[in-house]
């Protein structure tokens, strides 16, 4: 009898045990997938330790979350999903946050990112957290349910995804890329044919002529055409090429401007930069790998071809 | 939306109304006040034609 009550004693220990690996296992894969994503860019942000270290702890919140309420549901402790409501409401928080403080540097910008693009911003960071429990969640729960071998291959598969996906499409999905003159006749200053601003000052004209640069890019579909005619868009072109490529601009200059225009008639974006770095390969590259903002992108076509949406019938 | 700050002219005949209008001697003169108000207040120098110039604000 004494020996049956001890094994009982010990066979919950691992039952226990299995709970604490479940959670150990899923934070630290919550936490390495929240890691994952934070990798800083070119775009140089959060490039700021402080700014890492935010997303860090809040990536670690989110990943205890996630692991905890699987031992908590198979416990059936079913209040553990107001905890993930209220982690949710946590991280709307952080989109607030990152809204907030890129508004505020972005006024000191001298190529500023724009609206679009800080909200694009804001929604990844939010959406990264949710990815962190939803990692942490799926290799908790498979600790839980079939031991930590299967949960330790459901983490990595996790990571896997993670890297697979951590960059969305850029630019150069949308649009092919070709250089083009930057033509100055008077005061008009032209990009491949496309008119993009008058120039009064000559000093300015010659400054452009000298050290402007000149894009075409050319939608390659009808959604396209929509995507890179958006003003936040072009505004996140802009900003990332100068970040990349340096600008030839300062307050008090408002004619050295990078500018994007629209042909009207074919839909083709005109870009005129005004870089440091000359290197046209290292323009190139910057110009393609613009991220496509997700608020930018539309689907016309898809709306248009589905099956009875195109007349009211009745 | 951008507003017209100031015009700058040599020919008097071709700016009036409410707006700062700046005249020069010559067209060379209107090119040099047109780039120091530019500079001075932070609006771009526009050229409508060879001695016309209006300085647009786009903050």
């Amino acid at each position: 009898m004494e020996r049956k009550r001890g094994t009982l004693v010990n066979a919950w220990r691992v039952f226990e045990q299995s709970d604490l690996t479940g959670v150990v296992m899923g934070t630290v894969i919550g936490v390495a997938t929240r890691f994952l994503m934070l990798k800083s860019d070119y775009r140089q942000y959060p490039a700021y330790p402080h700014g890492k270290i935010i997303h860090l702890a809040l990536g670690t919140i989110a990943a205890a979350l996630g692991s905890v309420a699987v031992p908590a549901l198979l416990k059936k402790d079913f209040t553990a999903i107001t905890f993930l409501g209220m982690a949710a409401q946590q991280f709307r928080e952080v989109r607030n946050m990152e809204r907030n403080t890129l508004s505020a540097i972005d006024q000191q910008e001298l190529v500023p990112r724009g609206i679009t693009y800080i909200e694009g911003t804001a929604v990844v960071f939010e959406g990264r957290n949710y990815l962190s429990i939803l990692a942490a969640f799926l290799t908790s729960l498979g600790v839980a349910l079939f031991g930590w071998i299967v949960g330790a291959i459901v983490g990595i598969l996790c990571l896997l995804i993670v890297i697979r996906f951590r960059r969305g499409k850029t630019i150069k999905d949308a649009a092919t890329i070709e250089f083009a003159e930057v033509e100055v006749d008077g005061p008009d200053v032209s990009v491949g044919g496309i008119y993009m601003m008058n120039v009064g000052l000559e000093d300015n004209q010659r400054i452009i002529r000298e050290i402007g640069m000149g894009f075409v890019l050319t939608p390659r579909s009808d959604d396209a055409k929509v995507t890179i005619s958006n003003l936040g868009q072009r505004q996140a072109i802009l900003h990332d090429v100068s970040v990349r490529l340096g600008v030839y601009r300062d307050d008090g200059e408002p004619a050295l401007l990078p500018l994007a225009k629209l042909d009207l008639h074919s839909g083709r974006l005109g870009i005129l930069l005004l870089p440091r770095e000359h290197d046209r390969e290292v323009a190139l590259r910057a110009v393609s790998d613009v991220p496509l903002l997700e608020a930018a992108v539309r689907m016309p076509t898809e709306a248009n071809h589905r099956k009875g949406g195109a007349m009211p019938n009745g | 939306m951008a507003n017209i700050v100031a015009v700058v002219t040599s020919d008097r005949t071709k700016a009036g109304g409410g707006l700062p209008i700046f005249y020069a001697g010559d067209a060379k003169e209107t090119m040099a006040l047109a780039g120091l108000i530019e500079k001075i207040v932070d609006a771009a120098a526009h050229r409508l034609a060879e001695d016309l110039y209006i300085l647009v604000d786009r903050h």
